[in-house]
């Protein structure tokens, strides 16, 4: 039984989570094929030709992969879906969009956001915001699976796959792409992040969001991050957001600042290898989950912690 | 311009979920459960579209258990016009759920769905966009703003990165993200209008769906436990402790 998998690029290099998807795909089974669809995605197809374990790569071309219109990957891949036994797709935003459409059309119910891949039809994945690890067993005879990153290690890049092309569907679709704000910044991005400094509510404003936390994960070389509070404050962009409805992240170190622990926010990062919280109320949930618990005013300790790093 | 909006019943977002023993599932005898935090969102846009004369009548579909009634009144007083209930004490996932609703699209006619991007208990982020496959239509997934502009909608989606802004051909689905609005709270005069709001009552087989799960729980295990570590007098005290273990 052969899986087809979703890559995740920026047709110039491969996201890191591609080479995670293909680790819980070999844990599944079977050959693995890797399916670029992009625009001037060239780079990216090679890129996942080296992914180890990878039988070939399906680059397919088309502008309206450019944005990853969601109708355009399910009409891309639910005929190919007959060659395979099962999709796998990262928990992206590219991915969460558009795998339940290709689910809905093949007739299975997708298994969203697995965390481990038991055998070929069993798997884990945590609901209630993480509160619960719930294993599910599949008995749709094809598999549409959508995979947290964080709970597989990347595959090496050792592998040589050929690489073959195949035509975009032709449309036209029905939505069409208007606009997009993309923030560039040269911080790590979140999701892969060695290390995380996130900033909450209490940073009270954008300005000291970023004369606070900025500094902070410039000097540890860490991604940045932010509670909903902080979020819809206006304090940090939305992509910032960590938790079950932002990202999950499982950084080496998350630093979370002016946070107070809701179960929403530690769903997006307890599997963090090191926590460390700075919070002004001894009582604020987020200690009873962290390593080094620092109680204080962070508008007094965060600087402090920066300039003596 | 109807809209129907898709409404679930899930355990109330304040509430700590608990494991049963048997680890059977989550358990919810005696908890507090309300709508979905993310289905009062989409509520609220739509009745925005309609003071502001773009919707013209609000159907509120929940599929669950005889209390999905309160769910929907909460909808109603919200400002929606009338519901449907599916009524079934079985758990019905996405997939089904997206069937009974892209049933209830083909009767109802509406040229917009608001699903919520996510329901809090199952966390499957599938349902909006299962249903707008069924039905062959465009889809708005994660919405931080939507606007109509003549037969085509503007929906600005919350995408990792950034934001996004698509135009859709109607009838489409959106579902709505956290920063879509800000839910209103229903008055008292409004909750007792509510009460006179026609709900229909009806059940999957009434809609020749079928609602066999397709995945079996094995169980339902509580997460691994994260102990609290230990207070730390100071910045330096942090350093010292953060070098000891490697960490920076
Ligand atoms: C459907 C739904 C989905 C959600 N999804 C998410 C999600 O994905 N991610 C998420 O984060 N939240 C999410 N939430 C929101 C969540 O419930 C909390 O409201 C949110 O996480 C709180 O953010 P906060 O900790 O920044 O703010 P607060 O809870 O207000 O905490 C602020 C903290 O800062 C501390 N503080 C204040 N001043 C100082 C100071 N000077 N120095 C040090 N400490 C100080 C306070 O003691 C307090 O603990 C969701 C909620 C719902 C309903
Ligand atoms: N049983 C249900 N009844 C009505 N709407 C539902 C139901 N289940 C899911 N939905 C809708 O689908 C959205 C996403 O749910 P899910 O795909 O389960 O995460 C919810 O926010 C609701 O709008």
């Amino acid at each position: 039984m052969a899986v087809l998998v979703l890559a995740e690029h920026s047709n110039a290099a491969l996201n890191d989570v591609t080479a995670k998807t293909v680790a819980a795909a070999q844990a599944f089974g079977g050959d693995i094929d890797v399916l670029v669809a992009g625009h001037n995605a060239g780079p990216a197809a090679q890129a996942a030709a080296k992914l180890a374990g990878v039988r070939k790569v399906i680059h397919v071309e088309g502008d309206v992969f450019d944005h990853g219109i969601a109708e355009a990957i399910e009409a891309l891949v639910v005929p190919m879906m007959a060659g395979y036994g099962a999709f796998f797709a990262p928990a992206t935003s590219i991915g969460k969009n558009a795998a339940p459409r290709i689910a809905a059309k093949l007739d299975v119910m997708q298994v969203s956001e697995i965390t481990k891949v038991i055998d070929a039809s069993t798997f884990e994945r945590p609901i209630y915001a993480g509160n619960a690890i719930m294993t599910v067993k599949s008995s749709d005879a094809k598999k549409v699976i959508t995979v947290r990153g964080t709970a597989f290690q990347a595959v090496a890049s050792t592998g040589s796959a050929s690489v073959e092309t195949a035509a975009a569907p032709a449309g036209p679709f029905k939505s069409a792409f208007v606009s997009a704000e993309i923030a560039k910044s040269d911080r790590p991005e979140l999701a892969s992040a060695k290390r995380v400094v996130s900033g909450g509510r209490a940073l009270a404003s954008a300005e000291q969001f970023n004369a606070v936390i900025l500094p902070l994960a410039d000097k540890l070389g860490a991604g940045v991050g932010a509670s909903r509070a902080a979020v819809d404050a206006g304090y940090a962009p939305n992509d910032y957001q960590v938790g079950q409805t932002g990202k999950v992240v499982a950084p080496e170190l998350y630093v979370a600042i002016g946070i107070s622990g809701a179960i929403q926010h530690l769903a997006g990062m307890k599997d963090s290898k090191i926590i460390v919280a700075i919070n002004k109320d001894e009582e604020a949930p987020i200690f009873q989950i962290a390593d080094y618990s620092l109680v204080g005013d962070l508008f007094k300790i965060v600087p402090e912690l920066t300039s003596k790093l | 311009m109807k809209v129907l909006v898709p409404v679930k019943r899930v355990i109330d977002y304040n509430v700590r979920p608990r494991v049963k023993a048997d680890q059977s599932g989550v358990d919810l005898a005696n908890v507090k459960m309300a709508m979905n935090p993310f289905d009062e969102i989409s509520i609220e846009e739509a009745v925005r579209m309609k003071e502001k004369g773009l919707a013209t009548e609000i159907v509120v579909v929940s599929i669950g258990p005889a209390q999905a009634q309160e769910t929907i009144r909460v909808g109603l007083a919200m400002g929606a016009d009338r519901g449907i209930l599916v009524q079934t004490d079985a758990a019905v996932e996405p997939l089904a759920v997206a069937k009974i609703l892209a049933k209830i699209v083909e009767s109802e006619q509406p040229g917009l769905v608001i699903a919520g991007k996510q329901a809090i208990d199952d966390d499957s982020n599938a349902t909006g966009q299962m249903l707008a496959a069924l039905l062959g239509w465009p889809q708005g997934t994660f919405a931080s703003a939507v606007a109509k502009d003549g037969e085509t909608l503007k929906v600005t989606r919350e995408i990792d990165g950034g934001l996004q802004t698509l135009a859709l051909q109607l009838p489409a689905v959106v579902t709505t993200d956290l920063r879509l609005n800000e839910p209103r709270f229903a008055s008292l005069p409004n909750i007792m209008k509510a009460k006179k709001k026609p709900i229909d009552v009806k059940s999957p087989a009434d809609y020749g769906v079928d609602i066999e799960p397709r995945l079996s729980v094995v169980k339902v295990a509580e997460p691994k436990k994260r102990e609290a570590g230990e207070k730390v007098a100071d910045v330096d005290a942090l350093i010292a402790k953060l070098k000891s273990v490697g960490a920076i």
